[in-house]
């Protein structure tokens, strides 16, 4: 009775992506987004490190330098990292559990095109009156309505929309890593990316709320004239930089958790060695989910919340050491005595380790809050956190992409580009950035835009824009690589290219869109490795084959977020001169978006079936 | 198919979690609302600590009053007993007492609003502009997002109502009822430590 059959009716390419709640498609439509994202974000920083090449530069203004840093720092946190990780999340968890789809298809969909507007929200910014410009933190009185542009309502309103779409897309992963595991596979069997996956949702789910708050705030300040960090009305500039750093250092290790989890299966796979130590792996992410929410004054120690504070923080952050270097051992174990082929994606995750180990160790000279008053705002907090946000997180996404590449893309990338992409890349990267730990101890400040000549900086920053240029060129590469990969490689037709070890392995390429025809039964961890001995290293079936239930698609997500996007910039022309009030703006963004939701609620969507007869011959020509 | 099974013979005991899909949703629901519970604790440690930021305007002492918010308490705790009843009758599979108790939630819901609504003008009319002090802008908004999170409530069982005034409960629609349940309680909550952090403390100190 049910089976409205939508399936049969033949879609149009641009309408079929724009429909979709698959979330394969979805992962695809994260990995473009957030590589242009990424791609721009990179721009920006090639562009101020141009400016800090030589002393006294006249490349770009110090007002455009402030809003480049803003930008580049945002982008790169909230839109590249983030969207990348949950484009290769929407991907390979679901398959990695075992399961058809994620829990809530359409709020996956949902989530992707809120990122997206909110993005596109920020992104505008440069053509009405200026980009943020108060640094990727935001600090009130700076980001204040006195003394910040215009930038920062775009910020306060892009990072609220997307925030809002990475959170609900974090609540789908949780039910679905949650709810609908394979039969056998329990907590202790998933693979460690679901895991870092679910507790990177549930920091999500913890953190950006609080982010959510705040911004709501500085936006009720600076468009309502609200009093909430105004000292003379009684409000308190501090309470910002508390909210903030309650979500922001969470928020690192939503960023670096799911790079632990693709160094975690790489690792393994490339070494043929079960993970090493697997439950204490995944004790040691939970205790670092935990311990995330106990540090946020680390961030704090200059502004003078007093010795007990500051202690109580330093130590509870040097705490976070232990369970990282319990991650740091496991790997090197792992790998140690292992049978290792070093392809692209193993060059990555072992090159992850030690850069990831000289961020920690810096991160721990930080955590001391007397000494932290020498290294406050200078390059040594600037090259601290790039050791973990590209030494760790970049490198681990760069891992996945060239691991799960032939599952996505059914095409490996070139191995030789790969290899050379790697080497110019990390190259690069420690030419920037080592050389950053002596410019700051030597005293060179962050986010200025110049610098005087004489003080022992030229060579320096010279050597640091050189690495930023090798960088690109690698980037360049990697670019090179996809388009040549595309043309040329030859297509994967075996499940299973890398000899791997996990359940997204034993499907058919490309991947049907009901993923299994029938569920798999998991007998062990690393449940297709299990069965490649113990077995003919096919899954067995945990149920006979039979229809398959899958969900319509959807246009209401594409059209809520773009009344998301309307009512976003309505709220922001409230300082701006439009032909339209802001008031209508906003109430013909909030009609569609919460329309949406009503017709969304108002419709009947049983989804469709897809008829055994239909699988039965869709697995026959694949295998 | 969920909406196929055969109402006739009798729901499962918890119809709302007979189905992956009423899991999912009761599941999900629940990360929601702990994520809404951060967000709630954002805004009341930013009342707590801009509550005596009053740059000489009114303070919470000189406004409120106890009766109205004790009555306002009432009608919202009752609305919440109102959707367990309502619950209740979802899992003996009685259609009509669901639509009843879920009507006399609604209008509690709409009692209630309409108090607060009603509160809000008069402290404006006592001087308590939104932009008056740090103190008014984090009561007016810490109290009406709570306001705004009820209203929300109300257009979302409306719609429930709307939809299924004549379907009868099917394992399809169990989970979204019992999901507005859980949203319903949850709001509940929120306001109990309103009436305890704002207006108890705003009044004892």
């Amino acid at each position: 009775m049910v089976s409205e059959a939508t399936n049969t009716r033949k879609k149009s390419v641009l309408w079929d992506w724009l429909t979709t709640v698959d979330h394969k498609k979805i992962a695809i439509l994260y990995l473009i987004a957030g590589t242009l994202f990424f791609v721009k974000a990179g721009l920006m920083a090639v562009l101020f490190r141009i400016q800090l090449i030589a002393p006294e530069m006249e490349f770009i203004s110090g007002q455009t330098f402030n809003e480049l840093v803003t930008m580049h720092g945002t982008l790169m946190l909230f839109l590249a990292v983030t969207p990348l990780f949950f484009a290769f999340a929407n991907y390979v968890l679901p398959l990695q559990i075992g399961a058809r789809d994620v829990a809530f298809p359409f709020v996956n969909a949902l989530g992707f095109w809120l990122f997206l507007s909110g993005g596109i929200l920020l992104s505008i910014s440069w053509f009405f009156g200026g980009a943020p410009d108060a640094g990727w933190t935001s600090y009130v009185p700076l980001a204040s309505r006195e003394f910040g542009g215009i930038g920062i309502d775009f910020y306060v309103l892009g990072l609220q929309i997307s925030g809002f779409g990475t959170l609900i897309s974090a609540i789908n992963f949780i039910v679905t890593i949650i709810n609908m595991r394979a039969p056998g596979m329990t907590m202790m069997r998933l693979p460690l990316f679901c895991w870092t996956m679910l507790i990177t949702s549930m920091l999500i789910v913890f953190a950006f709320t609080p982010l959510a708050a705040g911004l709501l705030l500085l936006m009720l300040d600076r468009v309502f004239d609200a009093q909430f960090f105004i000292p003379g009305e009684g409000g308190n500039v501090v309470l910002w930089q508390h909210i903030f750093w309650i979500f922001g250092h969470p928020e690192v290790y939503i960023l670096v958790m799911p790079a632990f989890g693709i160094i975690s299966e790489v690792v393994p796979a490339f070494s043929k060695k079960r993970l090493f130590g697997y439950t204490s792996m995944v004790f040691a992410v939970l205790i670092i989910g935990f311990l995330s929410f106990m540090v946020w004054m680390h961030h704090m120690f200059t502004v003078g919340v007093g010795p007990i504070a500051n202690s109580v923080f330093a130590i509870a952050t040097m705490t976070i050491a232990v369970p990282t270097g319990i991650k740091v051992f496991n790997w090197l174990f792992t790998m140690w005595g292992g049978k290792l082929r070093f392809t692209t994606a193993m060059h990555f995750a072992a090159s992850f380790v030690p850069t990831f180990v000289l961020g920690g160790v810096t991160g721990v000279m930080l955590a001391m809050a007397p000494v932290d008053h020498l290294y406050h705002d200078t390059y040594f907090v600037v090259a601290h956190f790039h050791y973990i946000i590209v030494g760790g997180i970049v490198l681990g996404l760069l891992a996945g992409l060239f691991y799960w590449y032939p599952k996505m893309f059914g095409h490996k990338l070139n191995e030789t580009l790969g290899i050379i992409f790697f080497w110019v890349f990390y190259i690069g990267f420690h030419l920037t950035f080592f050389i950053q730990h002596i410019l700051g101890l030597i005293g060179m400040p962050r986010r200025v835009y110049t610098f005087l000549e004489g003080q022992g900086m030229d060579t320096m920053n010279f050597i640091s824009t050189i690495g930023a240029f090798m960088m690109s060129v690698a980037i360049i590469i990697l670019v090179i690589n996809i388009i040549y990969s595309a043309l040329k490689a030859e297509r994967v037709t075996e499940k299973d290219p890398w000899d791997a070890r996990t359940l997204e392995w034993s499907t058919n390429t490309p991947i049907p869109e009901y993923n299994f025809a029938q569920t798999p039964q998991v007998r062990s961890l690393d449940p297709l490795f299990y069965e490649k001995i113990h077995g003919n290293g096919e899954m067995k079936p945990a149920e006979p084959l039979d229809d398959i239930h899958m969900p319509n698609g959807s246009i209401l997500p594409f059209i809520m977020s773009i009344g998301m996007f309307i009512g976003g910039f309505g709220f922001i022309s409230f300082h701006m001169d439009l032909f339209i009030s802001p008031y209508v703006l906003i109430a013909i963004g909030g009609i569609t978006f919460f329309g949406g939701m009503a017709a969304r609620s108002l419709q009947n969507d049983y989804g469709y079936n897809i008829e055994k007869e239909t699988v039965e011959s869709m697995e026959k020509e694949l295998s | 198919m969920a909406d196929s099974v055969d109402v006739k013979k009798g729901l499962p005991a918890n119809p709302e979690k007979a189905t992956l899909e009423g899991k999912n949703k009761f599941l999900g629901m629940f990360v929601f609302l702990a994520g809404e519970t951060t967000m709630f604790a954002t805004f009341f440690g930013t009342y707590l600590g801009l509550r005596s930021g009053t740059a000489s305007g009114p303070e919470p002492a000189d406004l409120f009053q106890l009766p109205l918010v004790f009555i306002m308490t009432m009608i919202l705790l009752t609305s919440s007993l109102t959707s367990v009843l309502a619950t209740y009758a979802m899992k003996k599979n009685q259609f009509g007492k669901l639509k009843l108790w879920m009507w006399v939630t609604f209008l509690l819901g709409v009692t209630f609003l309409s108090l607060e609504i009603y509160e809000f003008v008069e402290y404006y009319e006592h001087g308590l502009g939104y932009t008056s002090s740090a103190f008014a802008s984090s009561f007016y908004t810490l109290v009406g997002l709570h306001g705004a999170h009820v209203l929300f409530g109300l257009g979302w069982i409306l719609l429930l109502l709307l939809r299924n005034r004549s379907r009868g409960i099917t394992l399809y629609n169990a989970p979204k009822f019992y999901a507005f349940a859980l949203y319903w309680h949850f709001i509940d909550l929120v306001w109990v430590f309103i009436f305890t952090v704002v207006y108890l403390m705003g009044i004892g100190g």
